[in-house]
C-alpha cells in the first residue's frame, strides 16, 4: 500500500464553513433515513 | 466541459460531499417500490408493468456505465455530475408529465431511460476524482461515496411514502410527487456540480491537474487483461451471494423458524429487512475503509472465504439459533455492501488511475449480471423445493450450497489475480487526455 501525501496542500481555514456546510447539506437527510431505518429495525426485536 | 481544477487551498474534504449529493440522490432508485401501489391503482397496471421503470433504469444504468465511462474520464466529475442530474431530475419531470396525462409509457421513458443515463453516469462521476484526491485512502473515499447510494433509499423511501400520504395516492398526487422529486433532487445534486473539483499539481502556477505516475493502462486495454476478467467474477459471485440473502431475506428468515417455538413474525422479518440494510451500508464504509489497512486481495479473501463459511453456518445450524441466523445474515450483507464500494480501489492498485471511472463502469456489468442471477437462483430453487413438499429451512438448502459454490470460485478467481502485465501499461497520455489523471504511487495487487 503506498501512504504518499494528500494531493492539496494544507486545508485554508477560510474553506472551513463551506466544508461544514456541504457535510450538513448531506449529512441531515442521511441522519434522517438512518433514524427511520433504526425505527423499522426495532421491530425485528419488539414484532 | 474541462475538468474543474481545485484553487490553491481547496480541502480535499468538500470532494466526499460533493460526491454525495450524487450518490444519496441517486440511490432512490431502490425505493421505486414505494411508488408500485399508487401507480397500479390510479393507472390499472400489473404488478410486472409497474416494475418496469425501474428494471429499465437498473439496464440502463448498467449501459450508460460501460459506455458513458470514457467520457466521464475524458470530461471530468463536473461534466458527469451536470449530466447525472441533468438525466435524473427530468426523468422525474417527464415522469410527472406521463403521470398527469395518464400516459404510462412517458414514465418508462422518463425515469427508466432517461433517469437510468443519470444513474450510471452519477455513479461512476465521483469514483476517479475522489481517489486522486484520496490516494492514501482510496477504499474509504470510495466507500464514502458508495455507502451514499445504499443510503439513498433509506432517505427516499419514508420521503416519498409521506409525501404520497399527503398529495394523494391518485394520477395527481403521484405527478405532484414526482414533480417534487425531480425539482428536490436538481437543487441536491447541484451541490456536488459546484463542489467537485480535480486536484492541481502542487506548486504549479498555471493551475494544471496533476500529472501521470506509476503503472496507468486504458479502459480499452484493461477489458484484454485477465486481471478485469477475474475482478468481474469476484465482483459477480460476491454480488450473487448477498442478492441471494437480500431477494428473499423476509419470507426466509420466517420459513427458517416457522415450525419453531419463536415463530418470527411479518412485523419482526420487516425489521430484518431493515436491519439487512443498515448491515449493507455499514459493510460499505467500514470494510473498504479496512481495505485501505490490510489490502485488497486480503479483504476479498475476507468477503468471499468468511462468507462462504457464514453461509455453511446458516445451512448446518440456522434454524437452531435465531441470534446466529441474524448474525451470519448481517455479516454477509455487509460484505456485499463491501464488495461493491472496495471494487475501485482494487482497480486502481491495478489499473491505476488514468481511467479508473471508465473501467469501474466497466465492470459493473457484473452488477447487472448478478442481479439476475442471484434471484434467479434463490427463487427457482425455493420454488421447485415448494413443489416437492419441502417446507421450513430446507427450502432453502440447495441455494444456500449454491451460494457457497459461487463464493469459493470468486474466492478462486481472486486468488489468481497478479498485477498487470506492462504491455499493456500507458506510457504517456496526451494532455487532453490526461487532464483528469492522479498523482499517486502505484499498488500491487
Amino acid at each position: 500500500m503506498s501512504h504518499d501525501s494528500s494531493p492539496s496542500p494544507p486545508d485554508l481555514p477560510g474553506r472551513r464553513p463551506l466544508i461544514a456546510f456541504a457535510w450538513l447539506w448531506v449529512g441531515a437527510p442521511l441522519a434522517y433515513g438512518l433514524y427511520e431505518l433504526v425505527r423499522k429495525a426495532t421491530q425485528l426485536f419488539t414484532g | 466541459m474541462s475538468p474543474p481544477v481545485a484553487p490553491p487551498g481547496w480541502s480535499r474534504w468538500l470532494v466526499p460531499p460533493a460526491a454525495l449529493s450524487v450518490h444519496l440522490s441517486i440511490g432512490q432508485a431502490y425505493a421505486w417500490s414505494v411508488f408500485k401501489p399508487p401507480l397500479e391503482s390510479a393507472l390499472g397496471l400489473s404488478g410486472t408493468q409497474s416494475a418496469l421503470p425501474f428494471q429499465l433504469g437498473i439496464v440502463m444504468l448498467g449501459l450508460s456505465a460501460a459506455f458513458g465511462g470514457t467520457l466521464v474520464e475524458r470530461n471530468g466529475p463536473r461534466w458527469a455530475m451536470t449530466v447525472a442530474l441533468v438525466c435524473f431530475s427530468s426523468g422525474f419531470l417527464l415522469s410527472a408529465l406521463g403521470a398527469a396525462s395518464e400516459q404510462y409509457w412517458l414514465i418508462v421513458l422518463g425515469y427508466g431511460f432517461v433517469g437510468g443515463i443519470g444513474l450510471g453516469i452519477g455513479y461512476i462521476s465521483p469514483v476517479s476524482t475522489l481517489i486522486k484526491w484520496f490516494p492514501d485512502r482510496p477504499g474509504m473515499a470510495t466507500g464514502i461515496a458508495i455507502m451514499g447510494f445504499g443510503g439513498g433509499a433509506l432517505i427516499a423511501s419514508p420521503w416519498s411514502a409521506r409525501m404520497l400520504e399527503s398529495f394523494g395516492a391518485d394520477n395527481t398526487g403521484i405527478a405532484l410527487a414526482f414533480l417534487v422529486h425531480g425539482l428536490s433532487y436538481a437543487v441536491f445534486m447541484l451541490l456536488g456540480v459546484l463542489l467537485v473539483r480535480v486536484p492541481r499539481t502542487p506548486g504549479a502556477a498555471d493551475g494544471s491537474p496533476a500529472p501521470l505516475e506509476g503503472v496507468q493502462v486504458s479502459a480499452r486495454s484493461a477489458v484484454r487483461t485477465p486481471q478485469f476478467w477475474l475482478l468481474w467474477i469476484v465482483l459477480c459471485m460476491n454480488v450473487t451471494a448477498g442478492i441471494g440473502i437480500l431477494e428473499k431475506a423476509a419470507p426466509m428468515i420466517t420459513d427458517f423458524f416457522a415450525d419453531t417455538s419463536t415463530p418470527v413474525s411479518a412485523t419482526a422479518a420487516a425489521g430484518f429487512v431493515a436491519l439487512l440494510s443498515a448491515a449493507n451500508m455499514a459493510g460499505r464504509i467500514g470494510w473498504s475503509s479496512a481495505s485501505d489497512l490490510i489490502g485488497r486481495k486480503n479483504i476479498y479473501r475476507v468477503y468471499l472465504g468468511a462468507g462462504a463459511l457464514m453461509y455453511a453456518l446458516i445451512a448446518l445450524f440456522g434454524d437452531s439459533s435465531k441470534p446466529l441466523f441474524v448474525l451470519c445474515a448481517l455479516v454477509i450483507l455487509s460484505f456485499y455492501g463491501g464488495g461493491f464500494a472496495t471494487v475501485p480501489a482494487y482497480l486502481k492498485d491495478l489499473f491505476g488511475t488514468y481511467q479508473v471511472g471508465a473501467i469501474h463502469g466497466r465492470l459493473l456489468t457484473a452488477w447487472s449480471t448478478a442481479g439476475v442471477l442471484g434471484p434467479l437462483i434463490v427463487n427457482w430453487i425455493a420454488d421447485r423445493q415448494e413443489e416437492a413438499g419441502r417446507h421450513g429451512s430446507s427450502l432453502y438448502g440447495m441455494s444456500l450450497v449454491i451460494m457457497i459454490g459461487l463464493l469459493v470460485v470468486g474466492f478462486v478467481a481472486n486468488e489468481l489475480v497478479r498485477p498487470v502485465h506492462a504491455r499493456h501499461h500507458v506510457s504517456a497520455p496526451a494532455p487532453k487526455e490526461a487532464a483528469d489523471v492522479p498523482r499517486q504511487q502505484p499498488e500491487s495487487a
